[in-house]
């Protein structure tokens, strides 16, 4: 079993976000770099199905040059072999054009019985590329997975829907997206740290693949990000002191809640 | 404005509330900028519903209706809204950002070659182009996005749109059968236990965190939801620790929610949790610790033990709620 992974390094979950100086992008000096949550899942995924049926995991990215360390972490975790697509500064936000970058890339390097991803990349949070690079491949795809069984040919997987989950069945090559909860993703060992280390990470420009960077964020774009702004920040709420009479305290906070917010 | 259509979505001939919102803000756009909208409405034995669409504002209501439609599958669903967009060349196809939607989006702005703007809380209509605001980096940024002078779609968040309703019928008409296999199909559809409200749903939310000590101690969390009518959400850490299942969690790896009303017991407001309902209406935080960071978004708020709070709250909205 071949299988891929995009992954998508991204400002840690904890991070302070501040706008950048063009105004449209956030400001990078304090950030610190993580390979995108929901991709751990779809990352572990690959490594449990390589171990349970051998084969090889490769992962895959469209980034500047510090995407690099989050290919290092991919592979200390199990990954076998890694490819970095460079670039995607003018294309940032733009879920298609990324996505063609990555269908380019996996045409190339691929074929994979599997091409997982993470359900979104937190930061644009489009929630896009998965089932965009399925479309562009003419693969099935399943997507927000919390579980997943693959057999000879064909999986099945259940999809996290509003109240529950549906049971999606679909032929192999398929396109995979990991939610939270499919699995509990490992943490690198010693020994695959310094395996990692080992290995040549493919580099690859989008002219290497056929296309024009230039254009894909130019005249081909589909999606601009104008400007980039704080949200308001809120004015002081009512707080009330309930250490000494909480029965009273809550009475009023209901009263507040009837009577002023018109909430309940 | 060559106009937008507007992609209604239907869970068992019901057609979602989400999707009406999509369509009623679509109208709005169409109003103040003269354009035509029209819907698309995939299902099976939906139809019925289509004619009922125009008051909502659609001018003309495009059907599919086949029995392999009957549950979701993004190919067949993309093949059936490609044919009325390909019937009526909208310069925006809008749908709402439900589980259905933002599957459907990405497949569908695929196929179409068109760039998608998802999951956002406000719209304008410039110079014959969708501008739109949408909450990134969870909601802790917004950016202002357009489609670069193409055509796009368009995912509306759910609960932020008012639906509204006025007179009128629309046109209806049948869209030929979608050809091509369904290669991803639903077999079945799982409810999850309890048939319990989602949060992503729900108009108000009750969530516990750490503060509550213990998963036992959830069922006050849900006897105040129960008296709300609202929907139990988590923090990480109590997911985590496997208090209760991940389809509860609000957050940067949860579901970011903006309802209502949102009550957060026991929960401290780590930066991941805030960016998942800091766009909440009205927000209520209790707490022991007056430090806690989920009080600086709070709109109202108690420090106090939640196990003594919470109680003579949960007395007071049941004696609230019986007097109205």
């Amino acid at each position: 079993m071949k299988t891929c992974v995009l992954m998508a390094y991204v400002p840690d979950t904890a991070s302070v976000i501040k706008i950048g100086g063009t105004g449209n992008r956030i400001g990078e000096a304090d950030i610190k770099w993580i390979v995108s949550p929901y991709d751990e899942y779809a990352l572990e995924e690959a490594i449990r199905l390589k171990e349970a049926r051998s084969g090889s995991v490769t992962v895959i990215t469209y980034g500047p040059e510090r995407a690099q360390q989050g290919l290092r972490e991919c592979l200390a975790r199990g990954a076998d072999a890694a490819v970095h697509v460079r670039g995607g500064e003018g294309t940032f936000g733009d879920a298609l054009a990324i996505a063609r970058v990555l269908a380019a890339a996996i045409r190339k390097v691929g074929p994979f019985d599997i091409v997982f991803a993470g359900v979104k990349g937190v930061g644009s949070d489009n929630s896009l590329v998965g089932a965009m690079v399925a479309e562009l491949l003419d693969l099935p795809h399943v997507a927000s997975v919390v579980k997943l069984d693959v057999g000879e040919g064909k999986l099945e997987a259940h999809r996290e829907i509003e109240g529950g989950a549906e049971v999606v069945g679909a032929p192999l090559p398929c396109v995979v997206t990991a939610q939270k909860g499919l699995n509990e993703p490992r943490y690198p060992s010693l020994k695959g740290i310094m395996a990692s280390k080992k290995v040549a990470i493919q580099g690859l420009t989008p002219a290497d693949l056929g296309l024009d960077e230039a254009a894909l964020a130019g005249p081909d774009a589909t999606c601009r990000w104008r400007a980039l702004a704080l949200p308001p920040a809120k004015a002081g709420g009512t707080i009330l002191k309930g250490e000494e009479d909480p029965a009273a305290a809550a009475r009023e906070l209901a009263r507040l809640l009837r009577e002023q917010a018109k909430a309940i | 404005m060559a106009g937008i259509l507007v992609f209604i979505e239907q869970r068992n001939g019901n057609l979602r509330k989400a999707s009406l919102e999509a369509l009623s803000e679509a109208a709005r756009l169409g109003r103040s900028a003269g354009g035509p909208v029209c819907a698309v409405l995939v299902g099976h034995g939906a139809a019925a519903k289509a004619a009922e669409l125009g008051r909502y504002g659609a001018g003309k209501v495009f059907v599919a209706d086949e029995e392999r439609l009957a549950l979701y599958s993004a190919e067949g669903y993309a093949a059936a809204v490609r044919s009325a967009v390909e019937k009526c060349a909208p310069s925006a196809l809008f749908m709402a950002a439900t589980a259905l939607g933002r599957d459907l989006s990405g497949r569908l702005a695929a196929r179409l070659g068109w760039g998608c703007l998802a999951d956002v809380v406000k719209v304008t209509w410039e110079d014959g182009a969708v501008v739109a605001t949408r909450p990134v980096y969870s909601s802790k940024a917004l950016a202002t996005v357009d489609g670069a002078g193409k055509p796009v779609v368009v995912t509306l968040r759910p609960n932020v749109f008012p639906a509204s309703t006025g007179e009128g019928t629309a046109e209806v008409e049948t869209l030929p059968a979608t050809g091509g296999s369904l290669r991803a199909v639903v077999k079945e559809i799982l409810a999850k236990e309890g048939g319990e409200l989602d949060v992503a749903e729900a108009d108000v939310i009750v969530s516990g965190g750490r503060g509550i000590k213990g998963p036992e101690n959830f069922a006050l969390i849900r006897e105040l939801a129960s008296v709300l009518g609202a929907a139990v959400g988590a923090s990480r850490a109590v997911v985590d620790a496997g208090w209760i299942d991940h389809a509860h969690q609000v957050g940067q790896t949860g579901k970011v929610v903006s309802p209502s009303l949102y009550i957060a017991c026991g929960i401290s407001g780590a930066i991941q949790h805030l960016a998942g309902m800091s766009s909440s209406k009205v927000i209520v935080a209790i707490n022991k610790d007056p430090e806690a960071p989920i009080f600086k978004v709070a709109d109202y708020g108690i420090v106090g033990d939640l196990f003594q709070v919470v109680p003579p709250f949960v007395e007071e909205v049941k004696k609230l709620k019986s007097e109205s």
